[in-house]
């Protein structure tokens, strides 16, 4: 009897969220998989299976490739500026106060300077979007173009330029995420103990010597998570590409990705098929690069 | 003591730079939020006569105009109903899931709890075309109803993950002490262990909730067919679009402002909070 009321309740408690998530979540990538090996087009009673033959081609296509290598930019570069950028001010918020007193202190006013830096985290993409719009307006009307004109400089045309375009919302990814990971950091700063500060300072050792010295070799697990999820963060920028550069990925697919190039295909080319194979290339590349990381990690991690 | 005394002028050189570059980044961030919320009050030709002036005088229609005909009260309206129900329901059976497969045996609860986590691998555009025509099948296509349990589904592996990881931390006294007095298990679950759970309940909560207000995709393709029950991220796009055709700029960006200023009053109310919630939830 106890058992059996047991039983009831797990199941009770159980069933709900289980069938939501398998209606809504699994199933839909379950089909994704059988799709990708048809070309079905959204709204006809016939599914025809073609086998690999969307895979092959995605391989010849020039779009995809296009929007490969922007994901390979935005690998490379969205976590090292990042990470880079908010290294260094949570170095300087935490620790920059110097060695005075009791132990390591943080600068004056690093509580404003946090709140500041985290807000454009509570923003929504879309929202930051539209706002850099008109930073990046291509005239002289421009926030920033305004700001060159000012200075006597031709207006850049910060969207328009393929070869300027991925950066600039490179740039907008980097201002919306610094903040979270100078919050990330300091707290990881605040867990290293006060004592190997001081025991270094005593020793003689500058702040520089210290951050590198120590600061950086103990933070380095909450760094590879940064990394982790700024790589994952690279596979995906839908919102803002789709807002700044358009369903295309203007100017001429120089910004293109695959999640817009995905939700372009299925929904207004109607080629559901062989947007769902894009979406399996896509979960294999985040796959690949999580296991990579994840190897890498583990292979390189010391005891401290 | 020497070293201290020559270190001084020093550190006092090092702490200027480091309010220099500190200040630069908070210019950054807050010059362009400024430069929004200051061009509201002007107008066309003051954007563009010169945009880095200030407005001539502060004139509200603009915001009255994004109120009304932009409809930046309807969609503001339409994210706070999904969002809180989506994030309640996200939280009720989240933390049900969780606290049953964290802390009862039973044959196959391993296999349930990473069939969650296992959600946590794929990427959301994988699944956008079928999940479009599943939606469709329940007839829950451009409903509010529909996206909310969508909302509910996509947030639950993380929400599962994370709080299962929670609960198992949780003493297993308590539970079992109310459980001798007779108390029932669903009744030991939302009296004793809800509460005991509330620090990580309020961090998957305030984490849930941001997600939630800044999903963008998802309304895209399950509202498309109804403007009239777009959320706020539609919306803004959409009259950002439309901006450049009716020549309404102030418009636009008293609506960005309208969007931007209850999240920042909230944020600035609940930052620590909030910021201790987002950077827990993602440190597991």
């Amino acid at each position: 009897m106890v058992r059996l009321r047991r039983y009831g309740f797990v199941a009770g408690f159980l069933v709900v969220p289980v069938a939501l998530y398998s209606v809504f979540v699994i199933s839909p990538y379950l089909q994704a998989f059988q799709l990708s090996l048809t070309s079905w087009n959204g709204y006809s009673s016939v599914v025809r299976y073609v086998g690999l033959d969307n895979f092959g081609r995605l391989l010849a296509d020039g779009v995809f490739w296009q929007a490969l290598r922007n994901h390979g930019l935005l690998l490379l570069v969205l976590p090292i500026v990042t990470i880079v950028i908010a290294l260094f001010l949570s170095f300087l918020l935490n620790l920059g106060g110097g060695t005075r007193g009791a132990g390591m202190r943080g600068v004056w006013g690093s509580r404003f300077y946090r709140v500041v830096f985290f807000f454009p985290q509570v923003l929504a993409v879309a929202v930051v979007g539209v706002l850099f719009q008109a930073v990046y307006r291509p005239d002289e009307d421009g926030v920033l173009n305004g700001v060159l004109a000012r200075l006597g400089a031709e207006p850049v045309g910060w969207l328009t330029e393929p070869g300027l375009a991925l950066w600039s919302i490179i740039a907008v990814m980097v201002w919306q995420a610094v903040g979270f990971y100078v919050v990330l950091f300091s707290a990881g700063m605040a867990a290293i103990p006060k004592d190997y500060f001081e025991a270094a300072a005593l020793d003689g050792a500058g702040r520089v010597r210290l951050f590198f010295s120590i600061t950086l070799p103990l933070l380095r697990d909450t760094v590879q998570v940064g990394w982790i999820y700024l790589g994952i963060a690279a596979f995906d920028g839908f919102a803002l590409i789709q807002v700044l550069a358009g369903d295309k990925g203007e100017p001429d697919g120089a910004t293109t990705i695959l999640p817009v190039t995905i939700y372009k295909t299925a929904f207004a080319y109607n080629k559901v098929g062989y947007a769902s194979a894009m979406g399996v290339a896509l979960f294999f590349l985040t796959v690949t690069f999580a296991v990579l990381t994840l190897r890498t990690i583990r292979r390189e991690k010391v005891e401290l | 003591m020497t070293a201290r005394d020559t270190g001084r002028p020093r550190l006092g050189v090092l702490n200027g730079l480091s309010h220099v570059a500190l200040a630069v980044w908070a210019l950054l961030i807050a010059l362009p939020l400024l430069w929004t919320f200051l061009a509201s009050f002007k107008t066309n030709t003051e954007i563009f006569g010169d945009p880095l002036q200030l407005p001539g005088a502060v004139r509200l229609d603009s915001w009255g105009r994004a109120w009304d005909k932009a409809h930046i009260g309807q969609y503001m309206l339409n994210t706070v109903v999904v969002v809180f129900f989506g994030t309640a329901g996200t939280m009720v059976f989240g933390s049900m899931a969780a606290y049953v497969l964290a802390r009862y045996r039973f044959v196959g609860s391993r296999l349930i709890y990473y069939y969650f986590v296992a959600g946590l691998a794929f990427p959301v555009f994988l699944a956008l075309g079928p999940l479009f025509f599943v939606v469709r099948q329940f007839g829950l296509l451009n409903s509010h109803v529909g996206l909310v349990l969508v909302y509910i589904a996509y947030s639950l592996p993380f929400t599962v993950f994370f709080l299962a990881a929670f609960f198992r931390t949780l003493p297993d006294a308590v539970a079992e002490a109310a459980l001798i007095d007779g108390a029932s298990h669903t009744r030991t679950f939302f009296q004793i262990m809800v509460p005991m759970a509330r620090p990580g309940l309020i961090s998957i909560t305030i984490f849930n909730v941001l997600g939630q207000w800044n999903q963008y995709l998802l309304p895209l393709v399950l509202l498309a067919g109804d403007p009239d029950k777009w959320v706020i991220t539609q919306g803004i796009a959409k009259i950002s679009t439309l901006a450049g055709y009716e020549a309404d700029w102030p418009g636009l960006f008293a609506a960005l402002s309208m969007t931007i200023l209850p999240v920042m009053i909230v944020y600035i109310v609940f930052q620590r909070q909030i910021q201790s919630g987002l950077s827990s939830g993602s440190l597991k």
